[in-house]
Order: C-alpha cells, then structure tokens, then sequence
C-alpha cells in the first residue's frame, strides 16, 4: 500500500460486550474525509445512520471516537480530534486538543480509537503496538486531573518497563482522560489531557463518563507513520519551523496577553456574562501573569515551535499550588472578566480548578456567569444556591465550580449546560422559557467562545460566525463566507493539526500532499472536501434529538444578547446588525447549496457523494 | 582530554521535540521519537527533561558491554555503537547511572548519542527555536558530567520543585 501518512488501522472498541479489535476504513473513506472532525462524522453516520434522532447522546449506544489525521504529529503542533453525537448540540463537533497522546497513538500503529457501548465498571483502555486492552479504573474513578495523571503516568511506564526490562527506560505515555466532570456526565464537560488542554466543545467528556471510560493511554515505539513523499515533507517540515518561529510576537504572548487587550481594544470580551464586553482593567493584563507566575515562558506541544503556552503556577498565598498554562485567553476571560475577577491569582486558581474537575473552562464558566447573573437579577437565591454568588467573589465561583462537577444542589440543574439549564430553571421558577433564555449566552446548546460579535472589531467573530457554524458556539470554527473556513478550521481539524501553528496556506497544503500523495489544493478544500464535511455536520446537527432539535433559521441565530447595544467603551451603542446576519446566512446557505432553510439540497448531496444522507434529507424539507 | 558536550538546561526546554524529531530524522531517516538518541521525558506537564547521554569520564557503558560493541570516538568522546557487534542484551542501560541507553525498538541495538560526529542536530534545532535548552560546549572532559546521568523521573522531581515550589514536591508519583 502506498504509504499516506496513516498508521493503517483503529482501534474498535465495544465496551459492553467487552470487545476490542482493529479495523480499517476504505482508501475511498479517508481521501474524502481526511481524518479527525471529517473522518469523525462520516464514522458516526455510518455506525449511527438514520437512527441519528433517537440516539442519545450519553447512552451505550452513542460512539465516542478519538481521530488523528494524515499530518498529526508530522506538521508542527499534534492534536488529537475527538467527536461523537454531541450531548449539547445532539449533532458532532471536531472537538481537537494539543496532546502527546496523539503521536503516541500513531507510533503505536493506530490513527484512532472507536468506543461503543458502556463498560459496567470504570475501565481505561491502554492502546500499545500489541494492541488495545481494558482495564480496571476503578481506582481512578472519582480522581481530579492531576491525580489521574500522576497516577497513570507511573502505573503505565512501570508496567511497560517491566514487560521489556532489556529495552531500557522509554517515555511516559500520552493520554487523554475525563475528571469529575466527566464522570457525572456534566453535559458539556471536556475531554482533558496534559493537565490543562481540553477538547472543550462538544462535551465529550461526558459521553466518555457515561461510557464508564475514564482515560485512553497509549504508548507507541514506531517511526510516525510514513508518508507519501518524505524528501519533500522533511524540507517543508523545515520551512514551516522557520515561519513558526519568526512570528515574535505571538511565541511571547501566547495568547495570554489577551484577558486585558481583547476587552480593551476589541470590546469582544465577555464581562460578567457579557453583560459588558470592554473593560480597562489593566490587572490582569499580560505582563501581570509573566512577571509573577509564568515558570516557563515557552511551552510547547509535539513538534511545536510556536510555545504559544506558559506554565503559570501559585506559590503564594491563598491560592498557593495551582497550575495551568497562561491561562489561554478563553480561560482568562472566561474564568476572570466574565465573573467579573481581575486579579491574576484568583484567574489562574479557578482556571486550574475547572481544568482539574474536567469542566470546560469555557463551557462550564459560561453556565457559571449565567447563574450569577441569575442571582443577580434575584432569579436565583440565596436559598437555591446555598450561597450568595457574587460577582468577583473568587471563594463562590469556586464553590460553584465543584457543585456542577458533583451535580449537587443547584449544580444538578446547571451540569446541563446553559441552554438546558436555563430551560429547567424557568420551568423551577413557574416563567418563560424566553425569559430565561434572554440571558443564556449559547448557539445551539454550545456555550459561545470569548469572542463577541457587537464591536464587529474581535479579531475572529462576527455577524453569523456563530450563527450558522455547524459546530454552534466554537470560536476555533466560526464561520466566515462557507468558503475561506473550508480550507482553514475545517482543514485544521480533520488533518487534525493545530490551527495556531499557523503557516501560509500554500505550505500547509504542499505539505498536505507531500503526505498523502492525495491531489490536495486550496480550492479542493474549499469547493468539495470541505463542504461535503460541513454539510455532513448540518445534516446531523439539524437531525438532532432525542431531547432537543434545532429549528432551521430561528435557531441559526446569535444569542439574544449579541443583538442588546454595547453599553461601555469606545464602541458603545454598536450591536450586530440583525438584517446583516439575515442576508449574509442565505448566502452562506446559498454557497454551501443548501436551501434556504439551510437543508442540503438534493443535487448538493449528489455532487458531494453524501447520497446516503438524503432520505433524512427530504423528511427534513 | 578536550570533548565535546551538550550542556542541558533543563527549565528552558520546552518540551517541543523537535530534537528527537532533527536526531531520528538524522540517524534513521525518518521522525521517530523512540529511536532518538535524545528523547523529552515530561513526567507531569510543564516538567520536561531531555534524556541523552552524559559522558562520564569512566564510561561505565563502555566497560559492561560483554561483546565489547562500545567505544569512545577519540575525537568527540561520544560513545559509539558497533550495530554488528551490538547483541542487544540492556548491559549497557543496566550500567548507565542515569538509564540513558535504551534499545533500538525494532532491531534491539543499542542507541546512545553519538553527537552526530560533532554536529549534532538536536542542538542545531533547539538553537533554532532560540531555546538553548541543549548548547554545544567544547570543553576538557570533567567529573561533574556523571552526576547529570540520572533517571529522568528523578531529575524531573526536582525540576518541579524549582518549577512549583512546595506544590512540586507532590505533582510526580
């Protein structure tokens, strides 16, 4: 077989019947899917199909599935694509985090893992060269993340030394693993690796939990998986480490100078559940977090030169022992501005701590603001919470933070994410479910990214970025025209290689092909890989069900508050224009030959060879 | 005696890889982490230590090698392997204070880093990447290079403490 960058084979696993096996996919399957986010939802469709609206999300029947691609761990920047039937938008997100587990997977001879069913007991599964195995987690059940890792990390690369003493040491293994969060299937907990990377949309931290899956380890000693045209790939491999590298600014930064500058220069940031979206609070600026906590200022994942992380860690006072990176500027904002806290130390301890229950940090803090703006607003009480939830008041996010991870109390109703959530409590309180809604910051059951659109200034978001993106809310995959995207986030995360070691286009591209001898440009992306992928996702996520269905147009929509006049800053008074996003989603539909509901048309199918999907097609028209 | 070594400060790395990628790509023409004669161990995130061969000026490598497959290269002092000879029995990672050598995964020879004849490539990249996590010193052979052969797990306990303060002491099982 001509060599293309795949390892050949996944790891199938049901884990009902306790059952574990290797598979291969058609040449055919990969060349139009690619891998990661594309491959994700073809396998779901095939294993799923027109049952797709009865399947719950959280039950054995769902699949949880890990992707690599063709470049993982070969491009800079490895990553690790994980999908499934969404729990949050009952459609599939290409959900990707950096992580070693990645090539760790490859060199083990595997471009993936499928799970199905539900193991009776918390198991792991261990995936080396001889295969996959399950095994006991009962032991890790209940575990923070820290925890989890340390724990795995030696009780692995013990056993493996010792299965081959001769071999002498070899490197801790990858992994990917669920904290509490995940475990008591909070809906839109993440899947966490290296402590404080998260595959956060999507919530498939949750369907792991609910498959009683607390981690995948692996541990590969094979060369990355050879490629199409490796002189080639090696000489672009070099050239992309030479642009990585030259981008100054951005190694840094990170993007951890971004909880000040995004509020500041932008007004895109979320403030107090994005009552506001521009401050001036210079204390929690870049330098604050660099001068008083980054223990190391260039932090990298597999073969990355970018170092866009920084290991932040607390060695005083009340906070003292917490780590994370930056944090990112999603978790500074998310865990800081949006609950209305500037100060570095509280941002990093509640970033750390939402990393280790397994939250999402951007997820979860948003149904955490939105509470608070609920007690604010005295539609949550004292007596519903058992506290008072201020905000700025660090001790009772904190609080929060554990109630939704152990579902107690008023964290049950919460652990359901906003756009759930806020429908129970309106039911609780006897109101509207509008009413409720008004404040619920989320796009199709997906929490929005820290990216407003009422500046029209962010950087990433506006108009229908979210509006109309198959993937909700997910800022790493807005929507620009159902063109330009095609070839850069879609791309991204189905050859599932980091959006930010970002290269120009022609490179990625020469690279693509160098790898996979696929005749892969630019405009194949955008004019039929991509669209046959995201046209796949619309189908399902307008499939939807059992519990929620997205009404075509009124729910391709931003949140009712993007459209509420900026009250503060220099872009006071602006709001996304309603009529704008009208006219320019029926020519993204349009674009992507959907009609105007946003229902792909028949012909479209056919061009795209997603024939398969136009029975539920035609019931949907 | 005048050698060459790579000075390893172990809190500017930041755990890329890329020089097992530069060093694989180098002696087995191919990205392969495992077979890198230098390899990035992170036993907790944020902790990364970069494991290769240290030098020592008894070279106790050299002397368990029941084949005599070992040999220091006069010129650079690195260790070099004799693949032919080489009968893959872990003598030599037994010996190594710090595990250092380990066994090729596929044909089981010993690996140990042979500063690529004086040139080596990892430290090419990490110089690169601006780093300087790994730099080229050319310099008399001495005896505190032996005390840097030590199990990357233990290196890395301390590391985190540096890194983490009292929080480092518990982050590494």
């Amino acid at each position: 077989m001509t060599p293309r960058g795949y390892a050949g084979k996944y790891l199938d696993v049901d884990l009902s019947r306790e059952k574990i096996g290797d598979i291969t996919l058609p040449e055919e399957t990969l060349e139009q899917y690619f891998g990661g986010r594309g491959l994700g939802a073809k396998i779901l469709w095939d294993r799923i199909g027109d049952r797709w609206s009865e399947v719950d999300p959280l039950g054995p029947e769902n699949v949880f599935i890990a992707l690599t691609g063709p470049m993982t761990g070969i491009y800079p920047g490895g990553r690790i694509c994980c999908t499934g039937k969404s729990p949050v938008s009952n459609g599939t997100v290409g959900s990707t985090a950096s992580t070693e587990f990645a090539h760790e997977l490859r060199t083990a001879g595997y471009d993936g893992v499928i799970v199905s069913g539900r193991a009776e007991e918390p198991v792991y599964l261990l995936v080396t060269e001889g295969g996959g195995e399950i095994r006991d987690a009962s032991h890790l059940w209940g575990t923070m993340g820290e925890e989890t890792l340390r724990t795995l990390n030696k009780e692995v690369s013990d056993e493996l030394f010792s299965r081959d003493p001769d071999m002498g040491l070899m490197k801790e293994p990858g992994m990917i693993y669920v904290g509490p969060a995940g475990e008591n299937m909070v809906r839109n907990a993440c899947v966490m690796t290296k402590l404080c990377h998260a595959a956060g949309y999507g919530g498939y931290g949750s369907v792991m939990g609910s498959k009683n899956l607390k981690a995948i380890v692996a541990k590969g000693r094979g060369p990355i998986p050879e490629v199409y045209a490796p002189e080639a790939v090696k000489l672009l491999w070099k050239r992309a480490h030479e642009h990585l590298i030259s981008r100054d600014s951005f190694r840094r930064q990170g993007t951890g100078y971004g909880g000040w500058s995004t509020g500041n220069f932008y007004s895109s940031e979320p403030i107090r559940n994005w009552q506001e979206e521009w401050h001036d609070e210079r204390s929690i600026g870049g330098p604050m977090f660099e001068t008083r906590f980054w223990v190391k200022k260039q932090w990298s994942d597999f073969n990355c030169t970018t170092g866009c992380m920084k290991v932040s860690c607390v060695k005083t006072g009340r906070w003292k022992g917490a780590i994370t990176d930056n944090p990112d500027y999603e978790l500074q904002s998310y865990c800081g501005t949006n609950f209305g806290i500037y100060n570095p130390e509280a941002n990093i301890h509640l970033s750390a701590l939402i990393d280790n229950l397994g939250h999402s940090g951007i997820g979860g803090a948003n149904t955490m603001g939105y509470a608070a703006e609920l007690y604010q607003r005295g539609i949550l009480t004292e007596e519903d919470l058992g506290f008072e939830l201020t905000w700025g008041d660090t001790e009772a996010f904190d609080r929060l933070a554990r109630l939704i991870a152990y579902r107690e109390g008023i964290g049950d109703v919460l652990a359901e994410g906003t756009y759930r959530a806020a429908l129970r409590i309106a039911e609780m309180k006897g109101l509207k479910p509008e009413e409720l809604l008004t404040y619920a910051v989320h796009v199709k059951g997906i929490e929005v990214g820290a990216h407003g659109t009422r500046s029209d200034e962010d950087f990433l978001a506006h108009d229908i970025g979210y509006a109309v993106n198959v993937q909700g809310g997910d800022h790493t995959s807005v929507v620009r025209d159902g063109y330009h995207e095609l070839s850069g986030s879609v791309f991204a995360d189905s050859a599932v290689i980091c959006n930010f070691a970002r290269t120009p286009q022609e490179l990625i591209f020469d690279f693509a092909k160098a790898v996979t001898g696929y005749p892969i440009t630019v405009e194949s992306w955008r004019r039929e890989t991509g669209p046959r992928i995201v046209t796949l996702q619309r189908a399902l996520l307008m499939l939807g069900g059992p519990d929620v269905t997205w009404e075509p147009v009124r729910d391709d929509e931003n949140p009712p508050r993007f459209y509420e006049p900026l009250p503060s800053g220099p872009f006071k008074g602006r709001t996304t224009d309603r009529e704008l996003v009208r006219r320019r989603r029926l020519v993204y539909f349009e674009t992507l030959g959907w009609d105007e509901r946003g229902i792909p048309t028949k012909e479209t199918l056919e061009k795209l060879d997603l024939s398969f999907l136009e029975k539920s097609m035609s019931w949907l028209r | 005696m005048s050698s060459i070594w790579i000075v390893r400060d172990y809190e500017n790395c930041s755990g890329c890889r890329r020089c097992e990628l530069a060093c694989s790509i180098h002696h087995e023409g191919w990205m392969w982490p495992e077979a890198s004669r230098i390899r990035v161990f992170m036993p907790f995130p944020g902790v990364e230590v970069p494991h290769l061969c240290a030098q020592c000026d008894d070279y106790p490598c050299v002397e368990s090698c029941p084949v005599d497959a070992l040999s220091v290269d006069s010129g650079t002092t690195a260790v070099i392997v004799d693949e032919e000879a080489c009968i893959g029995c872990g003598a030599c990672a037994k010996a190594c204070p710090g595990t250092v050598p380990h066994l090729h995964p596929r044909n089981r020879k010993a690996v140990i880093c042979d500063l690529c004849g004086g040139d080596p490539e990892c430290v090419k990249v990490c110089r690169e990447a601006g780093y300087n996590a790994l730099r080229l010193v050319h310099e008399e052979m001495n005896g505190h290079r032996k005390l840097f052969a030590r199990n990357p797990v233990d290196v890395a306990k301390d590391l985190a403490v540096k890194l983490f303060g009292e929080k480092g002491e518990e982050v590494i099982a």
